[in-house]
């Protein structure tokens, strides 16, 4: 974006976590002291179907309300996606596509439409399963893009998220610590290209 | 002290009703208001505000336990969207010549044809005559501070009042938001102590006779009065607000009007749009500025028109078609409040943003390309334009 700021627009389907994500970001962005926007881009929404929802992250209020065509970082919630819809239009090529896939960032490549910046992946489905112990991909698709997209220090993002997760999950605190870990295993294994 | 926080519009209308605690709130859900009922609700389940909470069968009840209430003497409030709007249609006329102040939180969607949930302002200014204040916002901040304002406008003018916010743009968006600290909401908007009421055992009164027609046009001409004398009120309860806040509030907000060249005047949401837009082309170097409304009705015809002339072209932005083949809504008045000026500068209309069709600040930077055109060629063109449609015929 033109202005001291970062976009972000996320691709997901619906009942993935994608809008939950989003507006996970602008709540911890916002802790940092920064102007956020979270939204979700809603249609005929069910579950399955191709959903978007969209961050900016600015110093300063941000007075814009239109949708985000050309962003800085894309999130791709789910790979299946990528033959469907064309996630990389408009996307900054100094920023980065990180998709959700056990795949190496290279053999994507192909299905980005001619994307020549930075991709990354992050194998968000093992570590969900392997931490919360079931397919909840926003945690560590959230964490990806803070990590790709530095747009929140690191340390702080855990603090906050633990606090956050200990708001959201009051009733149920089981859940913290498997999504702590999904958050510091995928800063930890993001791949890029 | 503010308080810092982030919130989605129907968040910063539920925290502001819990801060008012009105006597009452009747209310049937429907996207995308439904969050507003839903959270207001359950603030009064946990014990946070002392109010009745009505759940109805439909928007035509809600509207109906709202009057009820409002006529027996007590605050009410509601929220609602598109068809529930349509659907108090008959009891909206009957709220506003009965001179009950009922606050209404309509969040802006489309109305039906093809079936559509996303916004425009359809629903709302399809009902701009029905004798209902309007007051519209372009951030999740305004529409908090418009519902706190509508509280003691409405009861100063003993009209019912809709504050209008864009569906999913602000309802649903998150973003930063100043609170402001609950006792002082508390005693910004008082105690509601109504002079007459149906339960006043000291003055019993019948509410919502028959108006003969000996009687009836008298009624209407003081109806009408009561939406002028509403705009001193609008502005003194703005003041009070300022001084409370700090954020000052009108009847429409300019922004770099000054020395402009060319302007548009919209309403809601894509004014943030637009101002990007502006921000973008003065560093052009291109003298462009823009109107945003705030009040739509009463509607501010003289400050509004005397803001227009500092321009040599306006554009008129319509998130609304009425289909009368003459533009939209907001053009139509807003045209014609010129009309007795004589240096009045071109006036032309956009109808924009229809069932939730984005704008973009490349389309401002188109309209006010447009605008240097009109003025440049000294002609105005065809007035009644679109923008944003994909049909190639009808750009």
């Amino acid at each position: 974006m033109n202005r001291d700021g970062v976009e972000i627009r996320w691709h997901g389907r619906g009942g993935q976590g994608a809008k939950t994500a989003c507006l996970l970001l602008a709540d911890v962005a916002f802790n940092t002291g920064k102007y956020v926007q979270g939204f979700p881009e809603y249609g005929p929404e069910r579950m399955g179907a191709p959903i978007t929802a969209y961050n900016r992250i600015t110093e300063t209020h941000c007075n814009v309300h239109s949708n985000i065509y050309k962003p800085d970082y894309v999130v791709v919630v789910d790979e299946t996606l990528l033959k469907s819809v064309d996630v990389t239009n408009g996307l900054n090529e100094k920023g980065a596509v990180i998709i959700n896939s056990n795949k190496d960032p290279e053999e994507l490549r192909d299905e980005l439409n001619g994307y020549k910046g930075k991709v990354c992946t992050v194998d968000a489905k093992k570590i969900s399963v392997d931490t919360i112990g079931k397919n909840f991909p926003n945690t560590p698709m959230l964490a990806a893009v803070v990590k790709v997209s530095g747009v929140i220090d690191e340390t702080q993002f855990i603090d906050d998220m633990e606090e956050s997760f200990k708001h959201k999950f009051y009733n149920k605190p089981q859940m913290i610590e498997g999504n702590m870990k999904a958050l510091k295993k995928a800063l930890n294994e993001v791949q890029t290209s | 002290m503010a308080i810092r926080d982030r919130l989605s519009g129907n968040e910063a209308v539920a925290i502001a009703m819990r801060q008012i605690e009105p006597d009452v709130m009747g209310a049937f859900p429907i996207t995308p208001s439904t969050e507003i009922p839903e959270y207001f609700s359950s603030f009064i389940a946990d014990g946070l505000a002392d109010t009745e909470f009505i759940a109805v069968e439909s928007e035509h009840s809600a509207m109906s336990t709202c009057m009820g209430a409002s006529a027996a003497g007590a605050r009410a409030v509601t929220a609602t969207s598109s068809a529930g709007l349509a659907y108090m249609w008959e009891l909206l006329y009957v709220v506003a010549s009965a001179r009950l102040p009922v606050t209404m939180a309509v969040v802006n969607r489309a109305l039906t044809g093809p079936i559509n949930i996303n916004n425009d302002h359809s629903d709302s200014m399809g009902a701009r005559d029905s004798g209902w204040l309007q007051i519209y916002a372009e951030t999740n901040q305004e529409v908090y501070d418009n519902f706190i304002q509508a509280i003691p406008i409405a009861e100063a003018a003993r009209l019912p009042i809709m504050v209008c916010q864009d569906g999913f743009i602000t309802s649903h968006g998150v973003s930063n938001i100043d609170l402001i600290e609950d006792e002082k909401v508390k005693g910004f908007v008082g105690e509601y102590r109504p002079e007459n009421y149906l339960l006043k055992h000291e003055n019993p009164l019948a509410v919502g006779p028959y108006g003969t027609s000996p009687y009836y046009m008298e009624f209407k001409r003081q109806q009408a009065q009561s939406m002028k004398d509403a705009m001193p009120i609008i502005m003194d309860v703005a003041e009070r607000f300022e001084r409370m806040t700090g954020r000052k509030y009108g009847f429409f907000e300019e922004y770099m009007m000054d020395d402009a060249e060319v302007a548009l005047v919209c309403i809601g949401s894509s004014a943030g749009t637009g101002k990007e837009a502006v921000d973008r082309l003065r560093a052009e170097g291109k003298k462009v500025g823009l109107i945003k409304l705030r009040v739509f009705r009463p509607f501010p015809r003289i400050p509004l028109a005397e803001a227009m002339c500092k321009v040599k072209a306006v554009a008129i932005m319509d998130k609304a078609e009425s289909f009368s083949n003459s533009g939209g809504p907001l053009f139509n008045e807003a045209r014609s409040s010129l009309y007795d000026l004589k240096d009045k500068p071109y006036a032309i209309n956009y109808i924009y943003g229809l069932g939730g069709r984005d704008i973009r600040v490349e389309d401002f930077y188109d309209i006010y390309q447009d605008l240097f055109v009109i003025i440049e060629h000294d002609d105005p063109g065809d007035v009644y334009r679109y923008i944003g449609v994909r049909d190639s015929r009808f750009r």
